[in-house]
């Protein structure tokens, strides 16, 4: 799977109106890889994936997904967001939750029958997909259930169902570990790591926290300040490398394959 | 039983009831009825959406200054239907417009709604026509509805029901999960006047039949009552249909033989609906809750097993 980047960034910069939240980002993300996002509250990070998606434009610079432009709702990009308690008004089953992922975004009802064109795109083709991701995160039997009897850990299993429905060479999670006890934690890391591994799907990974993702990390993208480290755990989770970001005294140490991050100053502002 | 009662007068349950030249009747509201079935379906539909982008407060305060646009209609001589639609949509934009997220929304709501009902109110003590006009548009009343009255109805209702159909799936994403449906392309923030449009609508033709005070028996009632019986997304909307369109037929054959509005009889049978709809639920859930959490608990030690021996 070397057919180029599955991500590419070329002196990239971002901001809002006329504040720029950081600059001259080049980064290429190859297929399979697992990307940490790493950085302060305020930093960019959130504001990255929106550029990604295409619901933000870039300030400056160049972005590719696949090759190409980003654009909005694309088939290559599966979006997980933060475990935040679905409590909709109305029920819904898990497995709507999953189709939605397929095709929430068509027009029209998304009648359950073969289409008249002949190409079944809502009938049983779509119902095997469904059932396909969500036995692939080992979710098969909460397809029935209604998404607020979940707990929050088979909650954040059926959104990787969703996000993996239509087979997306790109995989944006947000903070998805928030929130989740340690259990849950290393559950849908290690879901979103078998993927990778066995469809080439790549990875970025916003989280605010390295340790549980740790073992999985190729490479980490560090923001801060206006500024970014890319590179591996080890070039750039060390105290003079981060020291030098963030322009003060930080202190990272390394116990018993856990890093800890001491010293980081107080962002100023926080806006993601 | 007195004798009054048993001979007919048109007292005591006569007055609620009363079946005596029916058939006259019937032929009289015959196109009450067609509107009420149309209304039914449209309302029965809308109030899924309703529900799930819980918004039935938005719904009465359209509805209030739906009123304020009729009743201001009825004093300049227009047709009350005009007034009605204009006012539902000023209402829909405002509340589209400055109530995106929940909590601006509803105290934009709890602003405008009193002032739109204090207009109404206003229009009516100066207008010196027919009394039963004044009292219909806040209470409801079997408008004899004149064909062309009926063509209005029907087109709205058809705008309606295409636009809902048209946009089903991006509003059931938009108002599950905002943010996902935003990254899968769902247009989320232009969707949300649109649909408050084509509710301003369904509210507008509502307050004809229903009366203002009481569009929420079939613009929420229905659907509120289908999710207690099932989580099933097309069996709910069948049943929310069948709800509000019983409740509307319902309501207008019953109350053609009386000298009563029409509006309690639809809002009994539209809340009937919703109470056996609640014990059905319950009676449904006895047990299975228990069972449920029970279930759900099993569930996360097996599934967490499972990763303790897949390192």
């Amino acid at each position: 799977m070397s057919d180029g980047a599955v991500l590419r960034l070329r002196d990239a910069a971002i901001g809002f109106g006329a504040r720029t939240l950081w600059s001259g980002l080049d980064l290429d993300v190859a297929a399979g890889e697992f990307i940490a996002v790493l950085g302060a509250n305020g930093a960019g990070k959130t504001t990255l994936i929106k550029a990604i998606l295409g619901l933000h434009r870039l300030a400056s610079g160049h972005l590719e997904v696949c090759g190409s432009p980003p654009h909005r709702g694309s088939d290559l990009i599966g979006y997980i967001p933060q475990e935040r308690r679905l409590a909709p008004p109305a029920p819904v089953r898990s497995r709507e939750l999953v189709g939605l992922g397929i095709d929430g975004q068509r027009f029209g009802p998304g009648w359950p029958r073969r289409g008249w064109s002949g190409r079944d795109r809502f009938g049983r083709d779509r119902r095997r997909r469904v059932d396909a991701v969500l036995r692939a995160v080992g979710a098969q039997a909460l397809a029935d259930v209604p998404v607020h009897l979940l707990s929050g850990g088979e909650q954040q299993r059926v959104r990787i169902a969703q996000a993996l429905a239509t087979d997306p060479r790109l995989l944006l999670c947000d903070e998805p570990l928030l929130s989740l006890d340690l259990n849950h934690q290393r559950a849908v890391v290690e879901l979103i790591d078998q993927r990778r591994h066995a469809s080439g799907t790549a990875v970025l990974f916003v989280t605010h926290e390295i340790n549980p993702v740790l073992p999985y990390v190729d490479r980490v993208l560090y923001l801060a300040d206006g500024g970014f480290r890319v590179g591996t755990v080890e070039d750039v989770l060390t105290s003079t490398s981060l020291s030098a970001l963030y322009g003060s005294r930080v202190e990272v140490i390394r116990t018993e394959g856990r890093i800890l991050v001491a010293g980081m100053p107080e962002p100023s502002e926080a806006t993601t | 039983m007195n004798a009054a009662l048993a001979s007919g007068d048109r007292t005591g349950w006569h007055r609620v009831i009363d079946f005596s030249d029916y058939g006259q009747l019937i032929a009289l509201v015959h196109n009450s009825i067609i509107a009420g079935a149309v209304l039914g379906v449209v309302g029965g539909l809308v109030s899924v959406f309703v529900m799930m982008r819980d918004l039935p407060f938005a719904v009465h305060g359209i509805s209030e200054l739906s009123f304020a646009g009729a009743a201001a209609a009825l004093l300049a001589g227009v047709d009350v239907v005009i007034g009605s639609v204009a006012g539902s949509l000023v209402a829909a934009t405002v509340i589209g417009a400055l109530g995106v997220r929940a909590r601006d929304r509803n105290s934009v709501i709890g602003v405008l709604m009193p002032f739109g009902l204090g207009l109404g109110v206003l229009f009516l003590a100066l207008y010196n026509g027919r009394a039963a006009n004044k009292f219909g548009l806040l209470t409801g009343q079997i408008v004899a509805v004149d064909s062309p009255q009926l063509s209005w109805l029907v087109g709205i209702s058809v705008v309606v029901a295409v636009g809902l159909l048209l946009l089903w799936r991006p509003l059931i994403f938009a108002s599950l999960d905002a943010d996902v449906a935003a990254a899968r392309g769902v247009p989320v923030r232009l969707l949300s006047p649109v649909f408050m449009v084509l509710l301003g609508l369904t509210v507008a033709m509502s307050v004809q039949i229903v009366g203002a005070l009481l569009v929420l028996s079939i613009v929420c009632t229905p659907a509120a009552a289908a999710m207690r019986v099932t989580s099933s997304r097309a069996l709910t909307v069948v049943l929310s249909v069948t709800f509000a369109t019983v409740s509307m037929v319902g309501g207008i054959l019953l109350a053609i033989g009386s000298a009563l509005p029409i509006s309690p009889y639809i809002t009994t049978i539209s809340f009937s609906c919703y109470v056996g709809a609640r014990l059905l639920g319950r009676w449904r859930e006895r047990g299975s809750r228990v069972a449920g959490r029970a279930d759900r608990d099993r569930r996360e030690a097996r599934a967490l097993q499972l990763e303790v021996h897949h390192p």
